[in-house]
Order: structure tokens, then sequence, then C-alpha cells
């Protein structure tokens, strides 16, 4: 059963200002087979596609698609495209205010006399949408259609452009079991049909549900590739991390030792509260020097729950206790003044402040809190900065350094000195490791503890259950928008949380 | 030998107001050359004489209209074009309130304060709408200004009843003329001293950098604490309000109030300013002085024009262009292309020792 | 499930917003009729004459349209109406240049806005309001440098185009009984026509369509493989294209240039759009509904103008005022479609 390649990446290399992104990896695809690029975030997953795809150019190595006598060059999303691979992205991209028939056939519309034949048009979606059993009305709006259907509108629109190459990256993530088992249906369809699919996500089950192969990579470079059937999951995990497992085991079980010191008053305690369309009504409680987790899949709510608490979106029912104290949370600096800190998810979009110093970042939150007319003097702001410089060794060339020349990883560190320098009692941290190298994960992770050791309450979130393992004394697990579990103690362990977050039963609400 | 030179050099040339000082010094080297006698100053009639003096003395409007382009700018990355027709209905409530609604006076039918109160109070309600727009309707700025800069100068003329309003008063053209026996134009003052003003208030409380922040990040700058909104609404607020004091100057020095004509085309200039400033007009980091340097710039060369018989009705076409020349320079595909020459120019140069 | 879907649809705000705008237009024609029935309000010629006086802000609006739906805007068309005017009218009085070159060389001048400011625009990257803002500045003041007086037009050719009337099968009865046919001018024909390719090409050529898809979203139509770069140069040279010819219906109807013409008229060419139903935002908005917003400018500046008390600014205010409801009207509708989403 030799399958045709469809496709080889020899020896690929690119590196970006100070960072090798990717070095020697290598990558084929056969013919009708489903093959899962696994990494941690930041191994050089996305930077492989872009390459691919023509986003970027690679500086050595080559690409050979079957039946082209010459390697490939992409330089363009379309020169790839126009090469047989196509890519469907999370954030699907299509044109909300277009019809879904027009999105399938957008820029190669059937036409008669020179003008679009918009009867030919819904007729030959109608027929496509039918054979790949999208179940949706080709002249209905596309911001009508759920996600989950945006993305399959995406394939088909793919697929009917004959790609040979069908590139998914991450698309599962904001859908829910159902909609991903749809989605697998018509992956194993198109697989059939001889279709090559590049499959990158970040859930363990569903690389184990649909993928013939893996490759994976770590840290830019190429770990391997393996037959899903010989490649045990904690296998993977191991390959991915980079680690032996009992070396996961062992950092656990150092800092499990440090927690409890019991108060009986929590320092958040939310009643019922919720945000309507995000979050539903939930209970929580969060003691002094406990790190929380919230763990879930994307979309399950587990931002959501951190941004209605800190006030990011206004809760709209229930109350929140701070330390015993009704409090009334309408905007993030109430949430500030009450002692509460907040690293948000989206780095670019929410976190830093691009053109700022990293004084500046530092300062800012402190300086909000204030108030506007109580400006920090300059030696306060310098001496601020250096601390946190310092403490956090953020590596850049000077406080006056604009925050976005620095690396990923010390950009979080910025802004988690940004909240520290605000004392908080209570930090939200959600996902402060994406995206960034393994040290300064492993920084980030130490640091929470030893914040937590000094009495402060912690929420973190993280897309990697082993982190949060190592880092959490209690785990809350949200699945739609719903807390269906608390775990603590013993259901500390990978196959527990995996199991609540897919669910199964015992506590659905 | 190359190691030391960049590093002096590369200071001074990579400071933010270095472009612009070297605008304005070319504008003035132009002038000098055009007219030798650009820099002498002589008192004639006990006042401060000569081409030099003019120019600071008619970019007093552009400077104190710069400013607050420059805020609005920072904190929403549009631009205010409401300006010059803001200018005009201050001026409109100013004459009409001192005439008492006739077409002319000789004397003040209400007390001046009231009248400068009411203008400004006029002109930031003015600044208040188009920040409500903006800021809380989330509005493109430019679309925003638009209903303001076609409506605003029929408001204008709907206060002064569709009449110029004279007011011949001394008292009232000391804003635009001279106080007492100072030598030097009054607007001068203002100018310096509304610039000042602002200057320190951006300074000595955290509203700069509040601005700054707004304007680069808006969402994460509300995730820290900060009232986006708010902040960019007090920008156009501020923005109205200075448009009113330039508006006031204006009217003065021709004590009366033309709603067609107060302020005619000073939003280009004023934008024009703010982009000589070496302002990015995509919001962010600002440098008002660098704006007010490039208010000096343009007066500079709007005398130039007017020297080389360039109607004020012709002025624009220059003035266009230069706008798009410095949109051009500073657009990031114009950065893109310039980057990849010299990074192009450093490899070849390198050749292939780079690791 | 599916129905329901459906029947959303077509109460969706976009539908809901021009419908609202063809119900403002017949409630203000209508309350005219009423008000003013003495004045002739009533009679088919007065709705004609809007036609005639709005001819070159039909044809310009849907230039506006074109660049709308890319999600950019034009400031400088009121400029162009200007120059265009006073071109013309200099070459046909002081140079004796014929009316057809005349009206090539405002097609040309149309063209060359549109052929630099979408240069700017879409392969420079630069906003589109600075661009054309800039663009105003220039077309104004380059008016000026032609001639700072007003020039009039009496080339007897162009004068007859001007004049020609194209009478209509109907018409109104005077008070003696004498039948006055209703009759346009050649410029409403022109615009009308206009129009409807206009209407044709947005919906379906490809073309239209990918001015609406990258409206929608810019990024998604690159990863689509549209040229979107080249596809929003394109439609700002049709819109500068439009305002040349709309400049020249202007033209016909003004038979003069001078520096202050068509001043503010970029407003009204802005709100004609956005009152029938252009997104400011981009994406949405047809040359129908601009067609509609049109006609409910002239509608109130004819019912200003027929009031007779009240002066010419008022219609700019008055069209501010609507211009600025329709906006936050629009704001409205996206928040709650933002809300609905979330």
């Amino acid at each position: 059963m030799n399958q045709k390649i469809l496709l080889t990446m020899k020896d690929i290399s690119k590196s970006f200002p100070g960072v090798l992104a990717l070095q020697h990896v290598q990558f084929t695809l056969r013919k009708g087979e489903i093959h899962a690029l696994m990494g941690e975030n930041g191994a050089g997953k996305s930077t492989l596609i872009k390459v691919l795809t023509g986003v970027y150019q690679l500086e050595s190595g080559e690409i050979r698609m079957d039946g082209a006598a010459r390697p490939i060059v992409n330089h363009s999303p379309q020169e790839a495209q126009a090469n047989g691979i196509s890519t469907v992205y999370q954030e699907v991209n299509l044109c909300p205010n277009l019809t879904v028939a027009e999105n399938l056939f957008l820029g190669r519309e059937p036409r008669r006399f020179g003008m679009i034949d918009w009867k030919t048009m819904n007729r030959k979606s109608e027929a496509l949408l039918k054979s790949l059993e999208i179940p949706v009305a080709p002249a209905a709006m596309l911001e009508e259609c759920s996600l989950a259907i945006q993305q399959m509108i995406a394939i088909a629109r793919a697929v009917d452009m004959r790609c040979k190459v069908l590139i998914l990256d991450e698309p599962t993530s904001s859908l829910d079991d159902d909609e991903v088992e749809k989605l697998f249906a018509l992956m194993r369809k198109l697989k059939a049909e001889g279709v090559g699919i590049l499959f990158v996500t970040h859930f363990l089950e569903q690389v184990y549900a649909v993928c013939d192969r893996i490759t994976v990579l770590r840290n830019g470079g190429f770990v391997g590739e393996y037959e899903t059937k010989d490649l045990p999951r904690v296998m993977l995990v191991a390959k991915m991390l980079g680690k032996d497992l009992d070396d996961l085991a062992e950092i656990k079980s150092a800092h499990s030792e440090h927690r409890f010191e019991e108060e009986k008053v929590p320092v958040i305690s939310a009643r019922q509260l919720g945000h309507r369309g995000t979050i539903k009504p939930f209970d929580l409680d969060i003691r002094k020097g406990e790190v929380v987790g919230l763990t879930g899949l994307l979309g399950s709510g587990r931002s959501e729950m951190v941004r209605v608490l800190y006030g990011a979106d206004r809760p709209d029912c229930g109350k929140l206790m701070v330390r015993g104290r009704k409090a009334k949370i309408s905007k993030p600096l109430d949430a500030m003044k009450l002692g509460m800190g907040y690293l948000p998810e989206n780095r670019q979009r929410d976190g830093i402040i691009a053109e700022l110093s990293v004084r500046e970042n530092i300062i800012i939150a402190l300086q909000a809190k204030r108030g506007m007319c109580r400006l920090m003097s300059r030696r306060e702001m310098d001496e601020a900065a250096d601390r946190y410089i310092d403490l956090l060794q953020i590596k850049t060339a000077g406080r006056e350094t604009p925050v976005k020349s620095l690396s990923g990883g010390n950009q979080q560190k910025v802004i988690i000195g940004r909240w520290l320098l605000t004392h908080p009692d209570y930090l939200i941290l959600d996902e402060p490791t994406r995206g960034i190298d393994i040290g300064t994960k492993t920084a980030i992770q130490k640091l929470v503890l030893s914040l937590a050791d000094q009495g402060m309450a912690v929420t973190f979130i993280s897309a990697e259950v082993e982190e949060m393992l190592r880092t959490c004394s209690r785990m809350l697990v949200l699945r739609d928008g719903r807390k269906v579990g608390e775990l603590s103690g013993d259901e500390l362990n990978q196959e527990t949380v995996m199991q609540t977050i897919a669910g199964g039963g015992e506590d659905d609400g | 030998m190359a190691e030391t030179k960049p590093s002096v050099w590369k200071k001074i040339t990579s400071n933010r107001l270095f472009l612009p000082v070297v605008c304005l010094l070319v504008v003035l080297l132009i002038n000098v050359i055009r007219t030798p006698a650009f820099f002498q100053i002589s008192i004639r009639n006990g006042v401060l004489y000569g081409y030099i003096v003019d120019v600071v003395n008619r970019a007093s409007e552009l400077v104190i209209l710069a400013v607050g382009m420059t805020l609005v700018t920072a904190a929403s990355g549009g631009q205010d074009i409401s300006v010059g027709a803001v200018m005009a209905v201050a001026a409109a409530v100013c004459c009409q309130i001192l005439s008492g609604g006739k077409v002319t006076t000789n004397a003040f039918q209400n007390p001046l304060l009231l009248a400068i109160v009411a203008a400004l109070a006029a002109s930031a309600l003015c600044g208040a709408f188009n920040g409500f727009l903006v800021a809380r309707l989330k509005i493109q700025p430019m679309v925003a200004t638009l209903i303001l800069f076609t409506a605003g100068r029929g408001i204008a003329q709907l206060v002064t009843q569709g009449q110029i309003t004279y007011v011949r008063v001394g008292t009232y053209q000391v804003i635009g003329g001279y106080i007492a026996s100072c030598p030097i134009p009054t607007p001068i003052f203002i100018a310096i001293g509304t610039a000042l003003l602002v200057y320190l208030v951006l300074n000595k409380t955290a509203l700069g950098l509040s601005i700054e922040s707004v304007g680069i990040n808006g969402s994460a700058s509300r995730l820290v604490g900060l009232n986006s909104t708010m902040i960019q609404f007090l920008t156009y607020v501020l923005c109205g309000l200075l448009a009113g004091v330039a508006g006031i100057v204006a009217s003065s020095r021709i004590y009366s109030a033309d709603a067609n004509n107060i302020g005619l085309n000073l939003e280009m200039d004023a934008i024009l300013a703010v982009a000589l400033g070496g302002n990015f007009l995509g919001g962010g980091k600002f440098s008002l002085m660098g704006s007010v340097i490039g208010a000096f710039t343009i007066q500079a060369l709007t005398t130039t024009l007017y020297a080389m018989n360039v109607s004020g009705d012709q002025l624009p076409v220059y003035k266009a262009i230069a706008v798009v020349i410095i949109v051009t320079l500073q657009s990031p595909v114009f950065q893109e292309f310039l980057k990849a020459r010299k990074v192009r120019r450093r490899r070849t140069a390198e050749g292939g020792s780079c690791g | 499930m599916k129905q329901r879907r459906k029947e959303k649809r077509t109460f969706n705000g976009n539908t809901f917003l021009l419908i609202i705008t063809i119900g403002l237009f017949l409630a203000m024609y209508i309350a005219g009729m009423v008000v003013f029935s003495d004045k002739g309000f009533g009679k088919p010629q007065m709705f004609l004459n809007l036609l005639i006086s709005n001819a070159g802000l039909i044809v310009i609006g849907c230039g506006l349209t074109i660049v709308m739906v890319t999600g950019g805007i034009d400031i400088s068309v009121g400029s162009v109406i200007a120059l265009v005017c006073m071109v013309m009218a200099d070459l046909m009085e002081n140079k004796g240049v014929s009316p057809y070159a005349a009206v090539l060389a405002a097609l040309l001048i149309g063209l060359a806005f549109g052929v630099v400011q979408g240069f700017l625009i879409s392969y420079l990257n630069i906003q589109p309001f600075i661009v054309t803002l800039a663009g105003m500045f220039f077309g104004r003041g380059l008016t000026a440098v032609v001639s700072k007086e007003m020039i009039s037009i009496k080339n007897g050719l162009f004068q007859s185009w001007a004049k020609c009337r194209i009478y209509m099968p109907f018409g109104s009865y005077s008070n003696k009984g004498k039948f006055h046919p209703a009759y346009i001018y050649p410029t409403v024909v022109i615009a009308l026509a206009v129009l409807i390719l206009i209407i044709v090409m947005m919906k379906y050529s490809k073309f239209g369509r990918q001015l609406y898809a990258i409206g929608g979203n810019q990024q998604s139509a690159l990863m689509m493989g549209l040229n979107v770069k080249r596809t929003k140069f394109l439609a700002y040279v049709l819109d500068g294209f439009l305002a040349g010819l709309g400049s020249f219906l202007f033209c016909l109807n003004s038979l003069a240039g001078f520096v202050e013409q068509a001043k503010g008229f970029e407003m009204d060419a802005i709100s004609a759009s956005v009152i029938g139903g252009t997104l400011l935002t981009g994406g949405v908005g047809t040359p129908i509904g601009t067609f509609f917003g049109a006609l409910i400018k002239g509608t109130i500046s004819s019912l200003i103008t027929t009031q007779g008390t009240l002066s010419s600014w008022w219609v700019r205010i008055a069209l501010s005022v609507l211009l600025c409801f329709f906006i936050v009207l629009q704001s409205v509708f996206a928040a709650m479609k933002r809300k609905k989403h979330s």
C-alpha cells in the first residue's frame, strides 16, 4: 500500500530577526491521507504552512509537488492555489456580506454574455453543497451561517477549485463536538477522493480520530514523522514537549507541597455571574495563594469567564464578592481598583501597546489606576521599569526601547511586569505562555507558583493541559460556555481533565 | 571610523524633530534667498515690523489649530476637518453677542468676556458633537467631522443671519492686534500661551501618555484601565475649543465675523502642519513641538507663495501636493520599499559573511 | 430552522435601511404635495425637475457608491465639478474650443483624478480620506489658477444641448385648460442610463461583485485570489470618470464656471449614498439606494426653495442632520449585529 506522494518539503529553513523559526524541517504528504502537523505553540507549524502557501519566502530547502518536474516556489497564496494548494484558516477567509454561492464562486463566477449567471451559480453551488453534505442554502448570506458551516463552505470552495493539497489550520478550535464530527466526515470524504489533507490542531483526540500520519515539530526543528497507529498518545505528548513524562511528574509533586494557607474568605467569589451569549451563569471561589486553572476548548468560555470577572465584558447577571464584600465592576478600571490584574489572551491585540516604550508599557496600568491627574514622577517610572526588567529578566536594549521590537516572550513578561507593579491580590493570566519560547514558558510557570506562595490568587488559562497540571492546585473545566466540572487533588491528571473537557455524562449541566 | 560617525549623526537624524526642523530651515532659506531682508526686524509706529514677524504673527491661528489637530490625530488616527468651520462658528457667536444682534456696532453691547466664553462654549460643543460621533459611535473621524465641515458654515450664517457682523471697537481688535504699547502682536502670545498650556497639561498629567496609548491600541488601553472613549472624546472637545480660540483671533484681526471666509482652507493647513511635524497621521505617538514647527513652516511657505504672486485661491494646489508627498513618504508601503533597498544594499556590501 | 433563517434574511438591517430611505422619500414628497399644492408641487413636471436638477448628483453619487462599497471614500468630487466646469467654460469661451473637445476634456480631468487618487490609495495604501482631501483642495485651487473670475458659457451648440427639451407623453393642464407636456433634458437621460449601467455592473459583473467582496473583508478577498489592489484602483478610476461625466451634466445645468461652484457637493453625494443605504464601513450599498438618496436631497432643496423664506444654507443643514441620523442608525444596526453574533 505504497501511497503516491503528493507533496514533499525538504530541508526547509526560515528565520526572522533574532529567531530561527524553522531549521531543516521536512514534510511529506501522500495522496488520500490526513496528516497531522503537531507541535506546541511556537514549534513552527504556522511558519511551515506560511512558507508552503507562499505567505513567507523560504530561505533554503525545496518544495516539490507531484507531477511538477521542478521544485515549486509560491510567492503568494494565490500562486499556491494555482499549484493546487489551498488553505482554510481558523478565522474563515470568506466575505460575510456575500451569499454562500458567491463565496464559493468568487473570482470564477459562471457567466453568460459576460454577465454573472446567478442562476447557474446557485445551481452549481446547490450541487456542490449537496455532494459534500453541507446543509445550507446557496442564497443565504454568509454572515448568517454558523462558523462550522462557514468553515465547510471554505473547504467546499477549495475542493471545487481542484486542490490536491488541503491545509486545515486549526479549523476545529471554535467548533463544538457535533460540528467537529461533521467536519471530520467531510475530511474523510475528501480523503477517499484522493485529496491530501494537512491538518493542524492542538486537540489530541482529533488527531487520533482522523489522522493517518503525524509529523511533530519542536522549537522550529523536525522531530519525526510517525504513523498514528504506532505512536501512543503519551509518546506524542513527550515528542511535542521534548521531555520525559517522569520529569513532568516531578515538577508537579514538588509544587503541590506549597499549597494550602486556607483562608475563610475567598479573594474572589462569584455567584451566578454571567454574560448573555458568551458565558452562562457560574459560581467560582478563589482563595489567597491559590492557582486555579480554567480549561476547556477554545470558545468553551474560559476566556469569556475571566473577561466577565475583570469587567472587560460587563456581566448582566449574578453578583461578585471581592474579599467578602459585594463589588460592582462595570469596567476594567473598577476591577483594577479592587486589586485585579488581567493578562489578555491576545497579546498583540489586547496586550502590548506596540509603539510605546517598555517603560511606558510597564507603568501604564499603575498610572491609569492612580488617575489622570496624578502623573508618576519620571524617577518613579524609571525605577519601576528597571525593577521589573531586572526581576523578570526581560531582554531589552533599554527601558526606552519600543516594546514592539521585543520578542514575544519578552513582550509577555513586560505585560506581567505591568500587572505585578499594581500589586494585585488577584491576577488573571489568559494564555500567558502562548507563542513564546520554552525557556520563558518555564520561567512564567515558576513565577506563577512563587506569586501564589506569596499569597496572590491566580487564575491561569492555557491551551496546554500539562502546563496547567504543573501549576494549578485546582482546575475548572468549561464546555459550551458552561462550567462542567471542578477538579482537584488526585483528579488532577491528564486523563481526567481530558475526559471532563470532552464530557461524557457524569455532571453535565 | 564607520563606528563613531553614525552614533552622533544618527542621534541627530533619528530625532523626531529632525525632519520638521530641516523642512523649516529649507523654507526659510528659500525665503532668505528670494528676499534678503527676510530676517530684518525694525520698529515702525512702535511695533515690530518685518517679514519674519509677519510669518510668526500670521501663523498664530494655525499653531493653535495644529495643536488640537495633533491631539485628535494621535488619539483617533483620523483628522478633524471641521476646524475651519468651527472657527467661523466661534467668530460668529462672539461677534453676534458683542454687537447685540446688529450688523455693525461701535461699542460692546455685551461684555467681551461673556462673548468669548460663549464662543468657546459653542466651539467646544461642536467638538463634543464630533467627539460623540467618533468616540462613542465609532464613526471614521473624517466622515464624522465632514458633517460639521459642511454644516458648520451654514450654522455660522444662521448665527449672523447671513450678514457679516462688524465689531468696530478698539478693545476687540487687541486680540488680533497689539496690547497697549507692546510691540509684539497679541496673537503670538495667544498661540505660544495656548501651545504651552496644552503641553503642560499633557505632560504634568497622564493625559499625554493616555492619548498615545489609546491611539496606538484602544482595546489594550481599555484593559489597563484607561477610558478610551472618554479620552478620544476629550481630544475632540479640546480640538473644538482650540478652533474656537483660533476663530476669535481670526475674527479680531478683521474685527468682524465673516462666516464664509474665516478659517477657510485652514483645516488642510492644520493637517499638513501635523504631518510636517513628523506625526504619523494614523495616530499614536505624537510631538506637539513638531506640529508647531510644522505650522510655522507652512506659514512661511504661504508667505513665499504669496511673494511668488500666487493668489490665496490658488494656494491649496501647492499645499495639496505637499500633503500627498508627505503621506506618501510616511506610507508603510513606501517605508517598506526604502527598507528593502537598504537591506539589499547592506547585503551586497557585506557579501555572504552574515550568519 | 432553514425556514426561519430565510425569514430573518428578508428583514435584515440593510434592506431595512433601503426601505426607510424609500419611505422617507415618499413621505417627504407627499408632504410637499400636500403643503405646497398651490405652488405646483403636485405636477409631474415637479418630479421631473428633481431629476433635472440632480442629474449630476445621481451620476456622481453612483461613483461614490462604488468606492464606498469597497470601504473607501472620495471627497474631491465637489472640486472636480468646479474644475471641470471652469475648464469647459474657459476652453469654449476663451480658447474657442468646440464643445465636443470640452466634453472630452471634462472626462479626462475626471479620469486623471481617478487614476492619481486610485494609485495613491490602492497601491501606496494611503487613507482614502487624506488623498481625496488633498484632491479636493488641489481641484479647487487649480480652478482658481484657470480663472478667478466667473465665466459664463455662451457657446451656441452647448446651450442648445442644455436647453434641448425632451417632451413626455404626459403633463399637466394650466388654469386655462391648456395642456403642458412634461419634459426632461438630455442630462436626465444620460444620468438614468448611467444609473442602470452601474446597477447592472454592481450586480452582474465580476468587477462589481469584487467590489463588494473587498468591502466585506479585504483580507478574505485577497486570500480568495482577487487582485484587491487593481480592483480598488479601478474603482477609483471609474469613480473619477463618473465625477467627470457628472460634472459635465452639472455644467449643462449651471452653464458657468466659477471657483466657489459646487462647494460642499461632496457632502451631497456622500449623503445621497449613505442615506441610500451604503455602509461607511463598506461591503453594503446599491446604486438604486443612492438614486433615492439623491432624490431625497433634491426634495429637501425644492421644499426649502418652494417655501421661499428660508435661506439656502438650510438645505445643507437639513441634509447634515439627515446624514447624521442615518450614520447613527447604521452604527446602531452594526452594534446590534455584533451583539447577535457574539
